[in-house]
């Protein structure tokens, strides 16, 4: 059932595990059977024309999330619903119709697009999968994506191989080759990490003018400040956790969660007057297969307590927050 | 004074299979002081990378390199490999982009470190593996680690080993290739605090390349901004973010976003650096300023000395009232 004014995406409590091989001693031995808990628990909604930004470290989850959200993993639990409709349990054919409305675009342009395909062919690909478009519609389609990816006119792109191209023109690409669908949310997995600066903002900028036009866009990133000043919102996450959440300009600037605190403090500034001494985190990598008990941030927190040990701690609004939609995961917030 | 390190117009060239030459870096001259932290800024293809390595001596057979390279008042590049050698690495040395992945898979960090020192004649066994325990200390991995593979490490603390390897002949200069990109935001800042406490802590000269200007502009006393092979501008860091005199690098710190300044518009410098492989008429960065004027398109700007280290190679500062904004 679709309701009308149903969220674009809405996942809720979502669990993703990976097991870890035992080997073929570990299975004789009976050894425990231990899991990455790589989504330990994530609800998150994505509104029609809303940037919303998934911000954390490697390993934090942020990447398996996206993939559950496009089906490209299968969660452990919990519910993907997509315009309402629950998309969690669809088999491969009923996913199909689906799939065409949330596209993903990845972070490394050089990677992700095929070097024997002309760019016309790339962007008509996705047309043929689903089967969208006669021989004679599928040249516009191809050129109307182009344009709306900033590569106009298109016919200047189209004949082209991707190594004839730029970086900020490959990722156009990769997002014509999404747009082509017409789909209703994107999914941007680091989109300009891998691109030169000078041309960041640019593909930046086409990001938030899709969003204008009514398309849903999950970003994924570990830059606080691209994020900051180009989502709506901002998730950030910890160890399959989403610790804190709320609207952009609040979690920035009145971060309420010791771990959004300390990678905003370690952001460096492009003003060398705000140099400042990063809070930085000690410790190692938080281990996925073995979560600390507690609240999961407690043994790198700087401001842990005796509670912090055994309380897990979940999303509520604290009370130093100015938005009813900022939340942080913390007993101290 | 003599600099720690000089290089004075440096240009290297690449030999092309098919079509002549590629002119990678042109006329580049830069000098560095003990304990001073240098960045070296611009986009990819802008000729960064094959500076530090003609300093280096490690062009690839297919370059050519011409100009000076004075460690301590001395050229090392005139004479080429025989008066290179001395130098790399007891003088210079470099982390490599991607160093940290570049690690012997199949042998433990400590007997890398060992063989560096051993091959260099530095120590011998015992003493070569208490040397690289240190090493380890002051880079921040704890000695007993030594005996660890780097799959058992973390990306930081493969980087930190890479770092350890290149100091393993103490050298006065370090050079470190984009070595926080492909790192999370902790972890660079656990690196940048750490390349900071080498320089204070030991006077290491600190050459860091890289793309990302907040880095630079967060560890850097002085700043070097490269476009086309060429030096466009240099200076304090304060003066290159506060008073830039090169529209491109007022453009690329503007292309940046920065806390704090979430509702400023964040440009993008249309178009791409130009062919190096073709002579250049008239400012290579013309085609993609915003302030462009008739001069632009004929001459060639030199760069040329503002005030103390400040030095921008723009025609707009030889107007009466240089207004590059």
């Amino acid at each position: 059932m679709t309701a009308a004014n149903a969220p674009l995406l809405e996942i809720d409590d979502l669990f993703v595990r990976y097991g870890v091989p035992r080997g073929l001693v570990g299975g004789l031995r009976r050894k425990p059977r231990l899991a990455v808990h790589a989504v330990d628990g994530i609800t998150l909604m994505v509104q029609a024309g809303e940037l919303v930004a998934l911000v954390g470290e490697s390993g934090c989850g942020k990447t398996t999330t996206a993939q559950a959200v496009l089906r490209l993993v299968d969660p452990a639990s919990g519910s993907i619903r997509f315009r309402g409709d629950d998309i969690t349990e669809l088999g491969m054919r009923a996913l199909r119709p689906v799939r065409r409305r949330m596209q993903i675009v990845y972070q490394d342009p050089y990677e992700s697009l095929d070097p024997r395909l002309r760019v016309r062919a790339t962007v008509e690909e996705p047309l043929l999968i689903h089967g969208i478009g006669s021989k004679k519609e599928r040249p516009s389609l191809v050129c109307d994506a182009l344009t709306r990816a900033g590569l106009s006119p298109p016919e200047l792109y189209l004949e082209r191989f991707p190594h004839q191209l730029s970086g900020g023109q490959r990722q156009r690409v990769a997002i014509a080759a999404a747009l082509v669908l017409d789909p209703q949310l994107l999914v941007a997995d680091e989109p300009v990490s891998m691109l030169d600066v000078s041309v960041r903002a640019g593909v930046l900028r086409l990001l938030e003018e899709l969003k204008a036009s009514g398309l849903g866009i999950l970003m994924i990133t570990h830059d606080l400040s691209t994020a900051a000043r180009f989502a709506d919102r901002i998730a950030v996450m910890y160890l399959g956790r989403i610790v804190e959440e709320g609207p952009a300009a609040e979690v920035v600037g009145n971060p309420q969660h010791p771990y959004t605190k300390a990678l905003l403090s370690v952001v460096p500034r492009r003003d060398p007057r705000m140099r400042r001494t990063p809070q930085i985190l000690r410790g190692e990598t938080p281990d996925a297969v073995r979560i600390p008990s507690g609240c999961r941030f407690h043994p790198r927190c700087p401001i842990a307590i005796e509670a912090c040990r055994s309380e897990d701690p979940s999303l509520r609004r604290p009370d130093g927050t100015r938005s009813p939609d900022h939340r942080a995961a913390c007993l101290l917030a | 004074m003599t600099a720690l390190l000089q290089i004075e117009d440096l240009n290297v060239w690449f030999d092309l299979p098919d079509r002549g030459e590629l002119h990678a870096v042109q006329g580049v001259s830069v000098g560095i002081e003990p304990g001073e932290r240098l960045g070296l800024v611009g986009e990819s293809g802008c000729g960064k990378t094959t500076t530090v390595l003609a300093l280096m001596g490690l062009l690839p057979p297919s370059a050519s390199a011409s100009g000076r390279v004075l460690f301590e008042g001395k050229d090392v590049l005139a004479g080429g490999e025989t008066s290179m050698r001395p130098h790399r690495w007891t003088d210079v040395a470099i982390v490599f982009q991607g160093a940290m992945n570049a690690l012997n898979p199949v042998r433990t960090i400590g007997s890398q470190i060992v063989e560096a020192i051993e091959l260099h004649g530095r120590a011998k066994r015992a003493a070569a593996r208490m040397q690289t325990g240190e090493l380890l200390e002051s880079v921040g991995i704890p000695a007993a680690r030594a005996d660890r593979f780097p799959h058992e490490l973390s990306g930081g603390m493969r980087q930190r080993a890479a770092i350890a390897m290149a100091l393993s002949c103490r050298p006065k200069v370090l050079i470190a290739d984009e070595p926080t990109t492909a790192l999370d935001v902790m972890v660079q800042a656990q690196i940048l605090e750490l390349l900071d406490s080498l320089c204070t802590d030991f006077g290491l000269g600190l050459i860091l390349v890289t793309h990302d200007l907040p880095v630079v502009a967060q560890l850097c006393d002085y700043g070097v901004v490269m476009y086309a092979g060429e030096i466009v501008e240099r200076g304090l860091v304060d003066t290159l973010y506060h008073a830039p005199r090169h529209p491109y690098t007022r453009l690329l710190f503007a292309a940046t976003p920065d806390l704090g300044h979430e509702t400023e518009e964040i440009v993008s410098i249309p178009g791409a650096p130009p062919r190096l492989d073709q002579p250049l008429v008239g400012c290579p960065f013309r085609p993609r300023c915003d302030s462009a004027f008739s001069p632009c398109v004929t001459v060639r700007p030199v760069l040329r000395g503002l005030s103390d280290r400040h030095a921008a190679a723009c025609h707009l500062n030889d107007l009466p009232l240089a207004t590059p904004r």
